[in-house]
């Protein structure tokens, strides 16, 4: 089985090797892409659309409908990993434990009875361990500068690298950082995982939404200069804006799958302590 | 393009390929695979495609090492073959 995976692995990569001599040399001024393509891009970007990073207009203004379908690539990868792991059979503990928020108490409580959800004790499983006081903390100093930037990252897009897939993974990224410093239950329990599927599905419908606003205001799918009447600017500047409100979209549904998917995994689909 | 930076960084990235592919501990592994991306990071940085190095230092090896890390963590340390 080993022989044949090595044939195919090697035929397929001489393959790829021997069509990628076609393609023209890196940088060829006589490509297709450089002769008609590139230039317009590069001298008609900032009168088309009033975005001074280039990347930007083209990832969300003239290649739109690319980006949206990676975005729903990105939603249903979070939707495919929530299927595939989450448990979603309650499992009924011999025992349930308690900790006293104000104390530390831990107290354990027999089959079949529990305490109702309130602000003085939180539920924990048998493996928990006290998050380390120091990584603690620090994560709390860290993460408000962790989101801001991802904010920043998402609000510039337009004019220095980024937009809204970076920026939606640094928000990510910051809520799982509290995730592991403290643990899973907590996290959960400040951003649920109800709330998580909302914003995943709300990203892309903001995105998709935009495109099909275009199209009520008889202009085509993702053309933004539509939404020049609603926001009372000129077409140009509608471009600018309805890129905005598409790396919002796609922020959104970036940082809640992030969430999601690191929720499912690090627990196994069971929502306890993760890791 | 300055070539020795070029160069330096294009054997890092075979190194951590080849490495994150060989090593029994999947631990390693990940943590390779994430050196690799951020090989590939400043890689594209260094071709003049920020916005490319940016989602690859974000993505590449941030989260998905932290997801790597996570599935480590709930499966087997040890690989079998």
């Amino acid at each position: 089985m080993k022989i044949v995976g090595l044939i195919i692995v090697v035929v397929t990569g001489t393959l790829l090797i021997y069509t990628a001599a076609d393609f023209p040399a890196w940088s060829d001024p006589s490509s297709p892409a450089s002769t008609y393509l590139s230039p317009h891009f590069i001298e008609k970007t900032m009168e088309e659309t009033s975005v001074p990073n280039i990347v930007t207009a083209v990832l969300a203004d003239y290649r739109g409908f690319d980006t949206m379908f990676e975005t729903t690539v990105i939603f249903s990868a979070g939707v495919v990993c929530f299927f595939l792991l989450r448990i979603s059979r309650r499992e009924e503990p011999e025992a349930r434990y308690y900790r006293h928020v104000l104390t530390g108490v831990t107290i354990q409580l027999k089959e079949g009875y529990k305490i109702p959800p309130s602000a003085d004790f939180e539920q924990i499983d048998d493996d928990w361990t006290p998050p380390d006081l120091i990584i603690k903390t620090v994560c709390r100093i860290l993460i408000p500068f962790i989101q801001l930037f991802a904010l920043y990252v998402i609000a510039h897009g337009h004019h220095s690298p980024g937009g809204g897939f970076q920026g939606g993974v640094i928000m990510g990224a910051s809520v799982i950082l509290f995730a592991i410093s403290h643990d899973l239950r907590t996290a959960v329990r400040r951003i649920s995982e109800k709330l998580i599927g909302i914003f995943c599905a709300v990203g892309v419908l903001i995105y998709a939404g935009t495109g099909a606003l275009c199209l009520l205001l008889k202009l085509n799918f993702l053309d933004y200069s539509a939404l020049a009447g609603l926001l009372h600017v000129d077409p140009v500047t509608a471009r600018s804006h309805g890129i905005l409100i598409v790396e919002i979209g796609v922020g959104i549904a970036v940082l809640a799958t992030m969430i999601w998917i690191y929720n499912n995994v690090s627990s196994a689909g069971r929502y306890r302590q993760g890791l | 393009m300055i070539w020795p930076i070029d160069l330096a960084i294009l054997t890092l990235v075979v190194v951590a390929a080849i490495g994150a592919l060989t090593v029994k501990d999947l631990l390693g592994a990940s943590v390779l695979f994430g050196s690799y991306s951020f090989m590939m990071c400043l890689l594209w940085s260094v071709m003049g495609a920020v916005d490319v190095a940016f989602t690859e230092a974000s993505v590449g090896a941030g989260v998905s090492t932290v997801f790597f890390v996570a599935a480590v963590f709930r499966t087997t340390r040890r690989t079998r073959d």
